[in-house]
């Protein structure tokens, strides 16, 4: 673990795996929570890194940071969302293909995976969920597409996601929700937020 | 007891080149991928709020370039004020007041006129712009689409009821034009390693120019050294902040202003403190001279 100043208001903390980027942020909320941290306006987990922005004297901080015991987190920790999916995505066969499996076994690779949403970015509300076993992994599409419809779900890298509003996206395309992902008027905002665990329930087309 | 008052209101005849309603943005959902937004120029933000007695949050027009035209409703005279980018003020034709209360009687057109110098006026009028929040903000966010959309012209914009504080409570002149050069102090880090020596003794001896492709999200510099990595690979995304530096592939550094994207994947070389820097940069236009020099 590293910790680096960011200006004279943010600390930015390195980690080593998306385990240990779960395992701080876990760790950061839970001091704030308690009142230990002081004043912290925004904590921004990534994809190797967690941002404490509009914080005082980050020098200090980013210090006091790399000295705490972070205990590993627990599978189970973390509130637990279920998502209704339709396996009926454009790039399904492709994805198959690479996995080197039937499409219909595709909705049971995912669905056998309980989900952890890493972080946000993209679009407010659109989650990189970690999980998929290293074997799954895969690569973006060579030519993104300039009009993803809003509820798709997507795969790329060591990432699933789920699209909140139509948009470009270069992920492969497996299956459709309608689950909500994205409502302002609703707290929180995001159905994925960092933290939440997620379960992708294949449901009828 | 009466019924309640029409709601005062102001409409948008002439929507100018990008006029957008701000307020101080909506810090505190980053996680959720939800970028800060709010007036680019905080100072005259807060200025403008301040001569019309409003609370320090309450949402103003950001005008670009070119101003902005309004006419009060019917239902009654409002107060407003111009601050920022300094420029004529008419209501009804004749010549008023810029960086100072004004009133705007029912039914009078307000014209907001061309920047004399600098980008950005801001528009507060007494009582707020009180479109409805998202997320506890007024702000266009024109990064991910938040919070109300660029008025039309046509737009009806309404205006809430006036706060306790007075009119005029501001002893500030406000600080005209946008300087001929962009001075911004840096603080190195937290991804100068990426960059050699040699590029950051480069950017603190080259002169860069604000770029045309400037925007709400960052100001962008071009024809100055561009800036070599000292290092191979992608940096997986990171968290950002307001005030960063970021360097893209081509070496040109952008700093990034209120509707920054909140992770992004190239290395930042180092952060320019929120305040009068920034405000500076929303000012400056395209040509401007940009120079970094170090700051702790």
């Amino acid at each position: 673990m590293r910790a680096l100043a960011v200006g004279g208001e943010a600390v930015l903390v390195e980690l080593e795996s998306a385990a240990e980027v779960a395992a701080l942020h876990a760790e950061v909320l839970r001091r704030r929570d308690a009142g230990g941290l002081g004043p912290v306006r925004d904590v921004v987990p990534a994809a190797r890194t967690v941002l404490l922005d509009g914080v005082r004297e980050p020098r200090a901080l980013a210090e006091r940071i790399v000295r705490w015991k972070v205990p590993p987190l627990a599978e189970a920790q973390g509130p637990l969302v279920t998502v209704p999916v339709r396996y009926d995505g454009p790039d399904l066969a492709e994805v198959a293909g690479r996995w080197r499996i039937r499409e219909r076994e595709v909705a049971e690779v995912v669905g056998s995976v309980v989900f952890r949403v890493a972080f946000c970015g993209f679009a407010p509300g659109f989650g990189y969920l970690t999980g998929l076993p290293e074997r799954f992994h895969l690569p973006r599409r060579d030519t993104p597409r300039t009009a993803v419809p809003a509820g798709s779900l997507a795969l790329a890298g060591e990432y699933a996601g789920a699209y909140p509003r139509p948009s470009p996206g270069g992920w492969q395309l497996i299956g459709s929700t309608d689950a909500v992902l994205w409502d302002a008027a609703r707290e929180p905002a995001a159905l994925f937020v960092p933290g939440v665990r997620v379960r992708f329930e294949e449901v009828a087309g | 007891m009466s019924g309640a008052k029409p709601a005062k209101a102001l409409e948008v005849l002439r929507p100018g080149a990008l006029t957008t309603v701000q307020d101080a943005g909506r810090p505190g959902y980053a996680h959720l991928g939800v970028p800060r937004s709010g007036a680019l120029d905080a100072a005259a933000y807060a200025l403008a709020n301040r001569l019309v007695g409003n609370p320090p949050d309450a949402a103003v027009l950001e005008t670009t370039l070119d101003g902005v035209g309004l006419r009060a409703g019917s239902a009654g005279a409002v107060t407003v004020a111009v601050t920022g980018a300094p420029c004529t003020v008419r209501v009804a034709g004749r010549p008023v007041a810029w960086g100072a209360p004004v009133r705007v009687p029912a039914g009078a057109e307000l014209e907001v006129g061309r920047a004399e110098s600098g980008v950005r006026s801001y528009v507060a009028v007494r009582g707020g712009f009180t479109v409805p929040p998202v997320l506890g903000s007024r702000s266009t966010d024109l990064l991910s689409g938040l919070g109300p959309a660029v008025p039309p012209g046509g737009a009806v914009l309404p205006v809430g009821p006036a706060g306790p504080d007075p009119v005029g409570g501001a002893d500030v002149l406000p600080a005209p034009g946008a300087p001929a050069e962009l001075v911004l102090p840096l603080r190195p880090g937290p991804r100068a390693d990426w960059f050699g020596p040699a590029s950051l003794a480069a950017l603190w001896r080259s002169a860069y120019r604000v770029s045309p492709a400037s925007n709400r999200i960052g100001l962008r510099t071009e024809a100055g050294t561009p800036l070599a990595r000292a290092r191979a690979g992608e940096l997986p995304s990171e968290g950002m902040v307001l005030g960063a530096v970021q360097v893209p592939p081509d070496g040109m550094p952008v700093v990034f202003l209120a509707d920054h994207p909140v992770t992004g994947g190239y290395p930042v070389i180092g952060v320019v403190p929120p305040g009068p820097a920034l405000d500076a940069a929303a000012q400056a236009r395209p040509g401007v001279p940009v120079r970094f020099v170090p700051s702790c």
